[in-house]
């Protein structure tokens, strides 16, 4: 579906991608990593016909540079910081449903189901919503068309835990038919969300792995943690996980998703001292949910 | 709506929403209301009174703002947008690049001209309400120049920007183009004719390819047709041209210098990384 066939490019006499060889089939998810400077930035670049390069990178064989609106057709992109626009909320979803083919009711739906409810936002300016309310949108337009590839860069880094939830269903209803580009510059970010891994650095490809991960990307996994003692800290990061107190700040409550577990464990660790118990079982998410 | 208009209209709205629209328009609304409250309508020169003199004033201090307004905004929003990362969100979108160019230079160019235009068009209703007389010729000429002139500085704004890499510099070669056209007006070119150096028909020829000389040439003949004021270069631009070819010339020449001008933009745009 995707290829990359000796990809290069120079910056300034710098080397920023050398040679990168890479082909992606229908259905893989990608996690593209690496440190900053490793070139993934670039390599996306390249993959949405946004910067010249040597050698060929191709989609279902189009080229994106020379047949630009019949691949980006195809393709859905959130990148990592939202642009500064000041244009209203609906003139951008508008134009971007127009240009894609799609309907902008539909770029709603998934706002909507995303916690975002675009109409008392319609006539505000794209700059001026919240982080999250921002990534919300770019996530809803991105998901909001039949895109085959959906090129996404820390996509999830400004949502909070129950979008994320949701977030991760929306990709997983997808699945069949899409493939995912995911770049992040940590792994234990997008691990539970990918099942093939790619590491860059100083513009080569270093790593070609896959990940074996049995739960479902809509999994939802209820917790239980009990501590030693009460601790501001670790409440107040309980709280962000939108966890519910159910005993003097000794007992607590909350559901995980399933590709958030491993990201949920890492915040936790930071605890370890305080944490006499910790429980986690998968449940029904629809349940849940409701 | 094809993605060129889309296009063009996301660019109006963003403007429509920037700063510098808004004290672009009070500039030129301003300066109707002020010739209008000091009574410049009932004051004569070279026998010109009435709306006729209000609009060679408003022509000459168009002239004089316009260019570095229109070379400085559009050049500071598209590096700008690029620098921010604009470029790299909605050209992610599949939109054609020469609809994207063509589009943003469309909706430009309704943001720079609409409110020249509607200034000078607002003086003519309000002459209308008075009765004063409208001299409809030097008016329809009038805005056949500003939409030259809107069209020439566009679209060598939109060259600086593509082959700018960064706001900075784009300004300061915006900034660079308006001043050297401004100084070979009078002051290059007079010096060097004292020294001798060239013969006068090159000197005025160089001046006759500088857009904002034309500009300024263009409008006194509305009502200098000789250009007496010109002193012996008038007869070097009326044999070359004729009264009439030159007021056409006016607006060929700077119409053709703004797309050739858009046109080696767009193929660097085409050819170069887009964010």
């Amino acid at each position: 579906m995707i290829r990359f066939e000796n990809v290069g490019k120079d910056f300034r006499k710098i080397r920023v991608l050398d040679g990168v060889e890479l082909e992606i089939g229908l259905g893989e998810r990608i996690a593209l990593i690496g440190s900053n400077g490793a070139g993934k930035t670039t390599l996306i670049r390249c993959l949405l016909g946004e910067y010249t390069h040597q050698g060929k990178v191709t989609i279902d064989g189009q080229q994106p540079r020379a047949e630009r609106t019949q691949v980006l057709g195809k393709v859905g992109f959130v990148p990592q910081l939202p642009p500064p626009l000041k244009m209203p909320v609906g003139q951008l979803v508008t134009f971007a449903a127009a240009v894609c083919g799609s309907d902008s009711q539909r770029i709603y739906a998934v706002a909507r189901r995303l916690g975002l409810e675009v109409a008392p936002i319609m006539a505000r300016p794209f700059n001026r919503l919240s982080g999250g309310m921002k990534q919300k949108l770019l996530i809803a337009i991105a998901l909001g068309r039949d895109a085959q590839v959906l090129v996404m860069d820390e996509p999830a880094a400004n949502l909070d835990p129950e979008a994320r939830h949701i977030f991760f269903s929306l990709l997983a209803e997808r699945l069949e038919n899409t493939t995912m580009i995911i770049s992040s510059h940590r792994l234990d970010e997008v691990a539970p969300l990918v099942n093939r891994v790619v590491e860059m650095d100083t513009g080569r490809i270093v790593l070609d792995d896959r990940v074996v991960e049995d739960a479902k990307l809509s999994a939802l996994f209820q917790v239980h943690l009990t501590l030693a003692r009460a601790d501001a800290a670790i409440a107040k990061t309980l709280i962000a996980w939108q966890f519910a107190d159910r005993g003097q700040g000794l007992e607590w409550h909350g559901t995980v998703s399933g590709p958030d577990r491993l990201r949920f464990m890492g915040t936790v660790s930071r605890y370890v001292g305080l944490l006499s118990r910790i429980e986690m079982k998968e449940v029904d998410a629809a349940v849940v949910l409701q | 709506m094809n993605s060129l208009l889309l296009t063009a209209r996301l660019d109006i709205v963003e403007s429509l929403r920037a700063r510098w629209f808004l004290l672009y328009s009070l500039v030129f609304g301003g300066i109707v209301a002020l010739l209008f409250a000091f009574g410049l309508t009932e004051s004569r020169v070279l026998g010109f009174i009435g709306l006729s003199r209000l609009l060679v004033t408003y022509i000459q201090l168009t002239m004089a703002i316009l260019p570095i307004f229109v070379l400085i905004t559009t050049v500071r929003s598209v590096a700008g947008d690029r620098e921010a990362g604009v470029f790299e969100y909605l050209l992610s979108l599949p939109v054609s690049l020469s609809a994207w160019f063509w589009g943003k230079i469309l909706g430009r160019y309704v943001t720079i001209f609409l409110p020249v235009f509607v200034a000078m068009f607002g003086a003519v209703l309000w002459a209308q309400f008075k009765a004063i007389e409208v001299p409809w010729e030097m008016f329809f000429y009038y805005t056949g120049l500003l939409a030259a002139m809107a069209w020439c500085f566009l679209g060598i704004g939109m060259l600086i920007s593509t082959l700018a890499r960064s706001t900075d510099v784009a300004q300061g070669a915006a900034f660079i183009v308006w001043l050297s056209m401004l100084l070979f007006l009078d002051l290059i070119l007079l010096g060097v004719m004292i020294q001798g150096r060239v013969a006068p028909e090159v000197a005025v020829g160089i001046a006759l390819l500088n857009p904002l000389q034309v500009f300024r040439t263009a409008s006194l003949a509305m009502f200098d047709p000789q250009l007496i004021v010109l002193g012996p270069s008038a007869y070097v631009i009326l044999d070359l041209f004729g009264s009439a070819g030159f007021r056409v010339y006016a607006l060929l020449y700077p119409l053709a210098i703004g797309s050739l001008a858009a046109l080696v933009g767009f193929l660097t745009f085409r050819r170069s990384d887009l964010p």
